[in-house]
């Protein structure tokens, strides 16, 4: 009982051992030389304009399903025009960054631990190395470069989606005016909310594309191997943003409320 | 090192003869299994060494230390005179642009075509212009008679192709040494002798020293005793190997990360060790 434990801990130890050494090697490689441009700029479209349409939809039903519920709630206080700030609010801070996170980690997370997890087990990886080139700095940089300037970029688009989702209903739906639901969406709205709900997708983005690429390059076992690795990175990504949020909203409030 | 002893390591290593690699008293052990214990050989400039033994003997291993993708517990490996048991992973990317490797089942990148895979250090690791590394793609592609495939992805080659194109993309920047992992394995016999084939005029056209990870018998003995030459008219002629150039060519069997046989292909076949002998037959 005791080994089992004893080797679980050292199991564990070992890994964040590897994930620390994975980001440190990856900020080295932000910095020095050689850069991959072709990578980057071929990561951004996949991420970026790749996960466009998915992060559009989960944006604008969660908007329209946002006003709707709590259109029925705010009739009981009579406050149906308030919809507006409700669903700025809640977009922007929290639904916005954190729906958006998940839609990537569902797709971009198991997409990167899948193919990375390929190239291991397929001696790619050791071909690369073989060949001169740093794995990290070819194959890591890249996609967390991507993955940190996108998941914001996504996110804005999200939280417009979804006000404008909530637009829809409000006026259609609710029948509130469409200058009082816009007005009530701006009044709901704080620069400190803006700051951090464009604080928070940086780091799920970090934490996302870093822990599918450690995921991805520490597979072992073949193609059941990178199963294990791709279902691995989404729940640990998902577990991962979810507690990030908490946090990054703890020290929010902490600091400006 | 001062530049004169550098120097004169340098002359020494570009004299007939000198070792190309060097393996002195080699340990490495996974956890409590020994993987090679007190492995010690050489390969000499322009010579094959072709390293038999059954799965998990070390053989495979050994040429991963070689290319500096393990890192040995205990000995001293030196490839070109450089000590690569103690280079860290940026040092070790120059010792690599001298070193090819095929591995097992080619590892071409998959999300490349022929062409990228062929020319990727070139792309991607030199300053060369692209005209002259497209000129180079399609000298290299070419010597080893692939030249119409390469524009197509890996995914569209057969086992024996994805080999090829793995040898042109190991040779494309001219390297001096050249290891071998299971490159024949799971190849049809026809097929496997075209990659043996260029295995031999890698040897004897570009003065590429090999080292032949296998355990295809059939392989390892046709390229020991055969030997290419260039005809009157151009063409390249594969022909048995003269008595020299048999002894240029030296077998070291590995069972359980231990050697237990060094020497050329007639005394391998002589050898009375029982192991051996099963192993041969």
């Amino acid at each position: 009982m005791v080994s089992i434990i004893e080797r679980q801990l050292k199991h564990a130890a070992l890994e964040a051992q590897e994930y620390v050494h994975l980001t440190a090697s990856t900020f080295v490689g932000f910095f020095t030389r050689p850069f991959y441009r072709h990578d980057i700029i071929e990561q951004l479209d996949l991420i970026g304009f790749g996960s466009l349409t998915v992060v559009l939809l989960a944006g604008l039903f969660t908007g329209m399903a946002l006003a709707s519920q709590t259109g029925l709630t705010l009739d009981q206080f009579g406050a149906r025009p308030v919809v507006g700030r409700l669903v700025s609010a809640s977009m922007v801070k929290e639904l916005g960054p954190v729906l958006t996170a998940l839609m990537l980690t569902g797709r971009i997370g198991s997409g990167i631990a899948a193919e990375l997890g390929s190239m291991v087990v397929t001696e790619q990886i050791s071909a690369l190395r073989a060949l001169g080139t740093d794995p990290i700095r070819k194959l890591v940089v890249p996609r967390v470069l991507a993955g940190i300037v996108m998941a914001p970029a996504l996110t804005i688009v999200s939280d417009f989606i979804g006000i404008l989702g909530g637009w829809v209903i409000a006026r259609y739906q609710l029948q509130v005016n469409t200058s009082l639901y816009w007005a009530s969406v701006t009044k709901g709205l704080y620069i400190t909310d803006a700051w951090m709900g464009i604080t928070k997708p940086f780091v799920f983005g970090f934490l996302i594309v870093t822990i599918a690429c450690h995921v991805g390059m520490r597979t072992a076992g073949g193609t059941a191997g990178v199963g294990h690795s791709t279902t691995l990175s989404v729940v640990a990504g998902s577990v991962a943003v979810i507690a990030a949020d908490f946090f990054v909203t703890q020290i929010f409030i902490g600091l400006f409320y | 090192m001062t530049t004169e002893t550098a120097l004169t390591a340098k002359q020494i290593l570009s004299e007939p003869g000198a070792p190309a690699v060097v393996f002195d008293h080699v340990e490495l052990a996974f956890d409590e299994k020994a993987v090679l214990r007190d492995v010690s050989f050489s390969l000499v400039k322009g010579h094959t060494k072709i390293i038999l033994g059954a799965s998990g003997s070390g053989k495979s291993t050994s040429l991963k230390i070689i290319v500096g993708l393990l890192k040995a517990d205990g000995g001293v490996v030196w490839v070109n005179g450089h000590r690569v048991d103690q280079l860290t992973e940026r040092e070790l990317m120059d010792v690599r642009s001298d070193l090819g490797m095929i591995f097992q089942e080619g590892a071409l990148f998959d999300s490349l075509t022929v062409r990228e895979n062929v020319g990727y250090k070139l792309y991607e690791e030199t300053d060369l212009p692209l005209d002259q590394i497209d000129r180079r793609v399609e000298e290299v592609l070419g010597f080893i008679g692939l030249t119409e495939h390469i524009d197509k992805m890996p995914s569209e080659l057969s086992g024996g192709q994805r080999r090829r194109v793995a040898i042109a993309r190991a040779i494309s920047f001219r390297p001096s040494i050249m290891l071998y992992d299971e490159a024949t394995t799971g190849l049809d016999p026809i097929t496997a002798v075209t990659v043996d084939d260029e295995m031999i005029k890698l040897r004897d056209l570009e003065r590429v020293s090999s080292i032949i990870v296998t355990h295809q018998l059939r392989d390892a003995f046709y390229v020991a005793e055969h030997m290419a030459e260039r005809a009157p008219d151009g063409s390249v002629r594969i022909v048995p190997a003269t008595r020299a150039k048999e002894r240029e060519a030296e077998f070291i069997m590995l069972r359980d990360g231990v050697i237990i046989f060094e020497g050329d292909a007639d005394a391998l076949r002589a050898s009375a060790d029982p192991y051996i002998r099963e192993f041969l037959t």
